[in-house]
């Protein structure tokens, strides 16, 4: 057992007596006080998938860009296009520095015509919001929007919830955002989350936070979730987590993130470090990360190396553990593009010994995002 | 039964004594997800790391709390690890060890010392 944590420099989210008083554990994340279960990671795990769980993540950080040179500075810095991002509509980007290593992911969405709102990574959004601040063009300012919280509500049964707080988010599609009105206060809501599940991300000034987390949770279908079903619903949605899977030694072209970059980017070329990007698209790559599946033993956590079929070690594990709603074990990793092929078979290494694994396709669990499309 | 400063017990039956994790440990992990037992017929020194207890997080070493010879693990936790959270002072014993040093055991702590030790944390 670790000893209690120094405390003393810990930040705390307004919710955090709410998080003590429902009897959570709390731990430091990325300097706040934060709380990683309440009954179990396992029934908390499994609650979100059959239910809806509700998150703090005020933690994150927020901020919105301004002026008609917005676009063009978020572009500089990152690999998507945001001239096609509609009122409404929401995209995941990267964040890259000179060599189009990984500073950090984000979301950025447009609630409203004007200007682009940014969600951030904890641990990262000081050293973000700097880069950025250092980089804006034009008439662009950048307003940090530190006294907002942000709560995230996740599960098949989040539209419900919804439905009696604010009915309007409901007609929203996944990935779509937009501008509300909760009790006379402008929230800001995203249809999208961290878990795989349908849900939604709701920025909120801290003031009405606790109002709006107890609101949400006097719902019977809601059930708090700490950081550690955070971690394994998102591994199992394949999701990258900053500091692990990516940070600025990987290129998107490496964290296989491919998504996050615009067709019409590449085709410009204009992507910061494209010069080790490139070739790295072209089939230059050392290592790629893959999703890795494994039967029985003990879960393979970060660090531990992936070894081929001779038992040459060629790889290794960014996050792992096990699947509470697939079953099995699941792990992210990095091995050389040769044995990324989905179906080779490679061992991990656990306290000396190989167990064995299968590279799988992404994600672990079906997601259920509400799409346009979907039937 | 005794403990230790690491949260682990000891009860005597005999020249032999089962040995586990306490419930402060078990409900510090959380759920329990998976358990790595020692080998029978393998002798463990005090202090020694013995056996693994994984959670869905991380990884704790268990240490054994008295030197002797593994004459028997718990194989019913194999398959359902989850006994160490709901009885982790009884069915979810880990293994089972063949006494060396029976002062040992007199030097660990017994249940209101391990308690008032627990309220120091």
């Amino acid at each position: 057992m670790a000893d209690a944590p120094n405390t003393e420099t810990l930040k705390y989210t307004r919710l955090y007596q709410r998080h003590v008083d429902l009897g959570a554990r709390m731990v430091p994340f990325a300097g706040y006080a934060m709380p990683v279960q309440y009954d179990g990671v396992l029934g908390e795990h499994k609650w979100t998938r059959a239910e809806c769980g509700l998150f703090d993540v005020s933690h994150m950080g927020q901020a919105r860009l301004k002026g008609k040179d917005a676009i063009a500075t978020l572009e500089a810095l990152t690999p998507t296009d945001f001239k096609v991002l509609k009122a409404g509509r929401q995209k995941y980007s990267l964040l890259l520095n000179d060599n189009s290593g990984i500073l950090d992911d984000l979301m950025v969405s447009r609630p409203e015509a004007d200007g682009l709102f940014l969600v951030v990574n904890a641990g990262c959004k000081d050293q973000d919001f700097a880069y950025i601040g250092r980089n804006l063009k034009g008439d662009t300012s950048l307003e940090i929007l530190s006294d907002r919280a942000l709560l995230a509500l996740q599960g098949p049964k989040a539209k419900d919830v919804m439905a009696n707080i604010i009915p309007a988010a409901c007609d929203m599609y996944f990935m779509d955002c937009g501008t509300f009105i909760w009790q006379g206060h402008t929230v800001y809501i995203s249809r999208s989350g961290y878990t795989g599940e349908d849900g939604f991300e709701i920025s909120v000034h801290e003031n009405q936070v606790a109002e709006l987390w107890d609101a949400l949770l006097s719902d019977p279908v809601v059930k708090p979730i700490g950081l550690g079903a955070r971690d394994s619903l998102r591994l199992e949605a394949g999701m990258p987590l900053y500091g692990h899977e990516m940070d600025t030694g990987y290129s998107l072209a490496e964290a296989n993130l491919g998504f996050a970059m615009s067709k019409s980017r590449l085709e410009a070329g204009d992507i910061l470090g494209f010069d080790r990007l490139k070739p790295e698209l072209d089939g230059g790559l050392t290592r790629v990360r893959v999703a890795l599946k494994g039967e029985a033993g003990p879960p393979a956590r970060e660090g531990a190396k992936i070894l081929n079929e001779a038992g040459e070690e060629i790889g290794y594990i960014t996050s792992g553990g096990p699947s509470p709603s697939a079953g099995g074990l699941i792990a992210l990793g990095y091995v050389p593009p040769a044995f990324s092929e989905v179906g080779t078979k490679l061992t991990w290494d656990v306290r000396g010994k190989a167990y064995p694994c299968t590279i799988v396709t992404l994600p672990f669990v079906k997601n259920g995002y509400h799409r346009k499309k979907s039937a | 039964m005794r403990f230790t400063k690491d949260h682990e017990w000891v009860l005597v039956e005999g020249d032999t004594a089962l040995v586990g994790i306490s419930a402060y440990a078990a409900d510090a992990l959380g759920d329990v997800v998976f358990v790595e037992l020692p080998e029978v017929g393998k002798t463990v020194n005090q202090g020694d790391s013995f056996a693994v207890v994984e959670s869905v997080k991380a990884a704790s070493d268990v240490y054994a709390p008295i030197s002797g010879e593994v004459i028997a693990a718990n194989d019913e936790l194999s398959g359902s690890p989850e006994i160490i959270n709901a009885a982790p002072e009884g069915t979810g014993w880990l293994a089972k060890i063949k006494l060396l040093d029976a002062a040992q055991v007199e030097a660990l702590m017994d249940r209101d010392a391990y308690e008032a030790f627990l309220s120091t944390l």
